[in-house]
């Protein structure tokens, strides 16, 4: 794209013509290139390429799962039924997708309009993470077609998973709802927008409600297994507000992470109000992340003193524990700290990718790591890696696809500039 | 409370609405449980077990289950270590025997199946209610419905159930269901029980078996230990076990604790009501606030500034 750009060509980035004309559908999925032209930047890119070996080895180990079952692709363990899929796929993937929540909170409820420009990528976030978390689960399930069931067929309404998956069906259709503002403006269906913009305060607050109440019984589906999850990852009182805290920063710096590869590697599709306002939003979202943080550094060891569990330190859990801690919390907030002092948007990104890996780490720690801490560690089976690879290459895909088209990063203008 | 309507109210926090207009209290979550005051359960008194297998071998066949790769009277099993782990039921064996040699004491066998928790964790963790404690003590479960998200697996805090992982199209929780199709709901005697040559199981009233049990150990001090096991153990259990060595030395949980599985949730379940009550309001009204004099509309958003520019 940067080559085409060198030679005047624009993208595709509003809804007429230069000369009054509108576009064509075709021509908006092509970015406004000719089919040729977008061949050949697809091609030029090499990180396809290795999408492409991605999906190569990925594809056909998914259908083969879907032939033969779980237990060809898996160690089909009965001590570890969760494995990756819920692991990583469900377990890490909502907490770094409350971003959507988070910046809808912050614009539309508090009404600060300065955050605007990166609302729409906050939302898309949201909804891509949580879309994936559900495709991961549906890899997962052992009768994925029974998906339903607890909406529609039998209920089992005093178990924290069924409140799960009421929330994420309904978040998700919320979220659908507040991106396809983006979405009716591309295709040019005015009508729908203005319909959802009116709906947006509405959206905004069941947004809130939804996240606070799922991203919490995600910690509390762990509750049930006391003696499973190991005593420093377990929390009966507490497990419902570590995992709510901590999806706050996780969210936020998934954000700033992911515009982050996005200024780097599509500012081509960004426009100058994307780009002047980044560094300054940065900033501000390091802020509240590490806000976020230390509020749950302090909750993490309240939880500890409150089961008396320091002893459980001085084990080779503790200094694992500790490091969790130590990198995923104490030196991202130090890093976020010096970054925000310092104005400095390279230390603030610095500290956004800390805390997300220290996110990841924690999420597994409890679903894979320290879950069964008195039996036999799990080593995911490698096919069940690849599976989670190749879906989470489907999910950059998807992104990508998305940010390349819809007005996220850019303002969707009236009629394209000569 | 009995344990139903608990159980129905749980299910009233967790769906939301109606909820909000009878916010728990502590108290609702906190009663301890007798189950079903009916429930059969029963004794298994391992000073008496011998390891013969013939209960694993009754099992197989009352539940139809595909041949085992050992026959019955092979004994290496008892050797068999997994993962560091010593044998556990399967999909395809919903009992195990295993030996455990105690420092000091002759090896003991301990048979392990499904206890049929009071107040089942499986049960509590399942979103489509797959799972029904009967009133005859068993804790059955429907495979019609099941979805397989193995929750349960993960909830059960004597890791019982196993899934059929090895099924494309109908992968299903396997586990003992007390003969409850079979027998128990004719009042029979399951399969395993009846099959023990040296009487190690006493079938009978969950309620009769804990006297049973503690006459038991009266009368014999040196005998046995001081504990039934299943008496207190997640609230209660339909099994219950009397051992001669500690229970820890025959291969049992001891930190399990004596409140129900679902006890552990009721910090979560409670906060639920509150915060579909009172969020929308608090961030309804944080919104007036904030934008209180502000120019309200989006005028300012992606929407229209094209037009500006032009
Ligand atoms: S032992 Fe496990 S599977 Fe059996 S009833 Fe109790 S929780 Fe359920
Ligand atoms: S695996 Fe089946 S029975 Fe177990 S919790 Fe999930 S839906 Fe319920
Ligand atoms: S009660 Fe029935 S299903 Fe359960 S272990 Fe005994 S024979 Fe098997």
């Amino acid at each position: 794209m940067k080559k085409l750009a060198a030679n005047g060509i624009k993208p595709h980035d509003a809804e007429m013509r230069a000369d009054g004309q509108k576009f064509s559908l075709m021509e908006k999925l092509l970015l406004g290139l000719t089919l040729d032209q977008y061949v050949q930047q697809v091609i030029r890119n090499k990180f396809n390429w290795i999408l492409a070996l991605i999906f190569a080895v990925g594809i056909p180990l998914i259908i083969y799962r879907f032939i033969f079952g779980l237990g060809v692709v898996t160690h089909s363990s009965y001590d570890y039924p969760w494995g990756l899929f819920l692991g990583f796929g469900l377990f890490c993937m909502v907490p770094l997708s409350a971003s959507g929540f988070m910046l809808g909170t912050t614009v539309e409820i508090f009404g600060r309009h300065d955050f605007e420009p990166i609302e729409r990528l906050a939302l898309l976030n949201g909804l891509l993470g949580y879309f994936f978390a559900v495709v991961y689960l549906l890899v997962d399930l052992g009768q994925p077609w029974r998906l339903a069931y607890p909406m529609v067929y039998s209920f089992g309404p005093a178990a924290v998973l069924f409140l799960v998956g009421w929330h994420v069906a309904t978040y998700l259709s919320v979220q659908v709802a507040e991106v396809s503002t983006a979405f009716f403006e591309w295709i040019g269906f005015r009508r729908g927008y203005e319909f959802i913009r009116k709906g947006t305060i509405g959206l905004t607050v069941s947004g809130i409600i939804l996240s606070t109440l799922h991203q919490g019984a995600l910690g509390a589906l762990f509750v049930y297994a006391p003696g499973k999850v190991h005593p420093l990852w377990y929390s009966a009182p507490f497990q419902w507000i570590h995992f709510f805290v901590s999806s706050i920063p996780a969210g936020l710096c998934m954000v700033i992470c992911v515009s982050t590869v996005v200024i780097y590697t599509m500012k081509w599709r960004c426009d100058q109000r994307f780009i002047d306002s980044l560094d300054r939003i940065t900033i501000s979202l390091a802020k509240g992340a590490s806000m976020g943080l230390f509020t749950y550094l302090v909750i993490k060891f309240l939880a500890v003193a409150h089961d008396n569990e320091w002893a459980y330190l001085a084990t080779g859990w503790g200094a694992w524990w500790l490091f969790e801690i130590f990198f995923g919390v104490i030196l991202a907030l130090l890093v976020l700290g010096v970054g925000i002092h310092h104005k400095s948007v390279a230390l603030c990104r610095l500290g956004a990718l800390i805390t997300v890996l220290g996110i990841l780490l924690n999420r597994l720690n409890t679903a894979l790591i320290a879950f069964n801490w008195n039996l036999y560690p799990e080593i995911p089976h490698i096919f069940e890696v690849i599976i989670s690879i190749t879906i989470f290459a489907i999910y950059i895909a998807t992104y990508r696809f998305i940010l390349n088209r819809l007005p996220i990063l850019y303002q969707f203008k009236n009629r394209a500039e000569a | 409370m009995s344990k139903i309507t608990r159980r129905k109210f749980l299910a009233g926090s967790m769906a939301g609405g109606a909820a909000i207009a009878m916010a728990p209290t502590k108290k609702a979550f906190g009663a301890n449980l007798e189950g079903f005051p009916d429930g059969m359960g029963v004794l298994v008194d391992m000073t008496r077990c011998v390891g013969c297998r013939s209960c694993e071998a009754a099992c197989n066949k009352e539940q139809n289950l595909p041949e085992p790769n050992k026959s019955f009277d092979d004994f290496s099993v008892f050797d068999e270590i997994k993962h560091g782990e010593k044998r556990r039921p399967t999909e395809k064996a919903y009992t195990v025997v295993n030996r455990y040699e105690p420092e000091g004491s002759e090896p003991v066998y301990r048979k392990i199946q499904c206890n049929h928790c009071n107040e089942p964790a499986c049960l509590t963790s399942c979103f489509v209610n797959a799972y029904t404690k009967t009133p005859e003590g068993a804790v059955i479960y429907n495979d019609k419905v099941c979805v397989g998200c193995r929750n349960c697996m993960i909830a059960c805090p004597f890791s019982i159930p196993a899934y059929s992982y090895s099924s494309a199209i109908n992968p299903i929780i396997k586990k003992c269901i007390f003969c409850y199709d079979t027998r128990l709901k004719n009042g029979q005697t399951p399969a395993c029980v009846e099959a023990c040559p040296q009487q190690v199981m006493v079938f009978g009233k969950r309620k009769e078996l804990i006297k049973i049990a503690h006459d038991r150990i009266r009368r014999s001090p040196g005998k046995y230990v001081d504990q039934v096991y299943g008496e207190k153990e997640v609230g209660g259990t339909g099994w219950l076990y009397l051992s001669g060595v500690p229970f820890q030395q025959a291969g049992f949980n001891v930190s399990l604790p004596s409140e129900p599985i679902i006890n552990n949730v009721k910090d979560f379940l409670a906060i639920v009501p509150m915060v579909l009550a009172i969020w929308p309001a608090l961030f309804t009204g944080f919104h007036l606030l904030a934008t209180k004099g502000k120019s309200h509309g989006h005028g300012d958003d992606h929407s229209h500034d094209g037009q500006e520019e032009h």
